[in-house]
């Protein structure tokens, strides 16, 4: 019998969306012209690629003009930071960050602190997340821009943007969000957040890989790091991607869809269910992140006294693709950053696991993976030396 | 999953031969460290002429430290606590058909669970005090230091 395949990684990525795909295949081909010819080829170039912009900008409602093609969410967050810390003639040289920051961010602020910047990494409670508190706290009158993430990738938690954005505001620091988790599942609206810039990337919203996106709110200077072209408003140079920018165009509409036709609720619904049935079904098993300020499709749990690759692969066995925090799946001895920063041991953060749902994962998929969770953890328990009490 | 380990660890994570612990065991050695996420624990069972009847184990860790353990458990089975001794890692890496190069701690870890036990049943034998079995820190992933980890990291962020 064929096994039942049940993809729970859209955290990591999602499939390209069939009406993405077919949006974006002309451009490979027949469209191929350059946007920046003048004849006719790189005028139907042009024009999807204004497209995409505008589907992308009006998904948070920003202005075309203030969003810039990069060539993944991680060169977005380079561009943003690095960018900012060039372009500013202020003097100010404190930057801050959290530390459970996705590693685009953290080892750009680690390398700015090795190039004469002050690093702040700010601790995070025990469901991950920043508080304004801790925020108000650290910022300085020399505190040049403070990036934290909008939503964690590895526990879900969702931070309250709006607050600490409204504190650099008060301080006149830039605030830049990384948006990747949050883009297309959860509504995001720049004209109304204290938000200067925010990252998105078009694979974590049934958008192709090699795409992504910066918004950068008008009138702040950003220094390139890609020089040439002057493409991108000269901020990011590079022939654009015009396939790509089409299907984040195409994935932007897709995301407005979704959301009126109700699939944050359809998604959080049966994420609950999951979230529950393991709890319920697994002893010494809970939650990592907060239980509601959440991600909708996003479901994390940590599992005592077995190790998260054990788990990982049994359950890729079963047709399941689930990830972990686990040293072992990292390839270092050590344990996820963003479970250590939130107070969890190293061996309990072993045992991380992560489920993360998508558009296609129904509530038949949701049941197979509580009929075989459960008894691939007891399998494990069986071989461990630590006994649960 | 495919790619990263061969058929053979495969099979020995998914069907560990000689799984669980044995009471009253002649010897129990415990290596590794919950901190690095891997700990084994190897339980023997040793005749008057010195041969290993039954072993078992329980392991803490990824699939290769639960393959590690269960071949190393498969290969001393039968044998002297002498001819056990002279078994290494390599040894059982090999008869795995080979561990991915960031794997190859677990199989230390195997060979020192098997040394432990065996140091264990020797106190016991000889009447010395027993010690407790050992959970510090191993010398294959305990071994690295805070600071260690930070230049690792740090030449990482340097690419």
């Amino acid at each position: 019998m064929e096994v039942r395949k049940v993809y729970l990684d859209h955290s990591a990525t999602t499939p390209v969306a069939e009406e993405v795909f077919g949006a974006m295949a002309p451009y490979f081909t027949e469209a191929m012209g350059n946007p920046n010819s003048l004849h006719q080829w790189g005028r139907e170039a042009r024009r999807a690629v204004d497209e995409g912009r505008e589907s992308v900008a009006s998904l948070i409602g920003a202005g075309a003009a203030e969003i810039v093609f990069t060539g993944s969410g991680s060169a977005a967050d380079n561009l943003a930071i690095k960018g900012a810390a060039y372009a500013d003639k202020s003097g100010r040289k404190h930057i801050i960050t959290s530390a459970v920051e996705h590693h685009a961010i953290m080892d750009t602020f680690k390398w700015l602190g090795k190039m004469g910047y002050d690093a702040t990494f700010l601790p995070v409670d025990e469901f991950g997340m920043v508080s304004p508190d801790v925020l108000r706290n650290a910022i300085r009158d020399d505190t040049l821009i403070v990036s934290v993430m909008h939503a964690n990738n590895e526990v879900g938690s969702i931070n309250p943007i709006e607050e600490l954005g409204a504190i650099c505001r008060e301080r006149g620091a830039l605030f830049h969000t990384d948006a990747v988790q949050t883009a297309g599942h959860v509504p995001i609206d720049v004209s109304k957040l204290p938000v200067d810039m925010l990252t998105m990337s078009a694979h974590k919203m049934y958008g192709p890989k090699g795409i992504g996106a910066l918004y950068i709110r008008r009138g702040i200077k950003l220094v390139p790091i890609v020089h040439g072209g002057g493409q991108e408003y000269g901020i990011r140079s590079g022939t654009e991607n015009t396939p790509g920018i089409v299907g984040f165009g195409a994935a932007a509409r897709l995301a407005e869809r979704l959301r009126e036709e109700g699939e944050e609720e359809r998604i959080s619904r049966i994420r609950d269910k999951l979230l529950d049935g393991i709890i319920e079904r697994i002893p010494d098993s809970f939650v990592t992140g907060h239980r509601t300020k959440r991600l909708p499709f996003h479901c994390s749990v940590c599992v005592k006294l077995i190790e998260g690759e054990g788990m990982l692969l049994r359950m890729d066995y079963a047709g399941i693709g689930v990830s972990s925090g686990s040293a072992c799946t990292s390839g270092s001895l050590e344990p996820s950053h963003v479970l250590l920063a939130m107070g969890l041991d190293h061996a309990t953060a072993h045992g991380s696991v992560r489920l993360t749902l998508g558009k296609g994962t129904t509530e038949e998929d949701i049941d197979y993976v509580l009929e075989k969770f459960p008894p691939i953890v007891e399998t494990l328990r069986k071989m461990s030396p630590y006994k649960g009490g | 999953m495919q790619q990263m380990y061969n058929e053979k660890v495969i099979d020995y994570f998914m069907n560990p031969r000689n799984v669980g612990g044995i009471p009253d065991a002649d010897g129990v050695g415990e290596v590794g460290n919950p901190r690095c996420g891997d700990v084994m624990k190897i339980y023997l069972d040793v005749d008057e002429n010195e041969v290993i009847r039954d072993v078992k184990f329980e392991t803490f860790g990824c699939a290769a430290a639960i393959a590690t353990s269960s071949m190393a458990t498969e290969m001393v089975k039968g044998l002297t606590i002498e001819q056990a001794l002279k078994i290494t890692n390599r040894e059982v890496a090999g008869e795995l058909g080979g561990l991915p190069p960031e794997k190859l701690h677990c199989s230390l870890l195997a060979e020192e669970a098997l040394r432990a036990a065996v140091a264990n049943y020797r106190e016991r034998k000889s009447g010395s005090a027993i010690s407790p079995p050992c959970s510090v820190n191993c010398g294959s992933c305990g071994g690295f230091e805070a600071e260690e980890r930070f230049v690792a990291e740090t030449s990482r962020v340097a690419e």
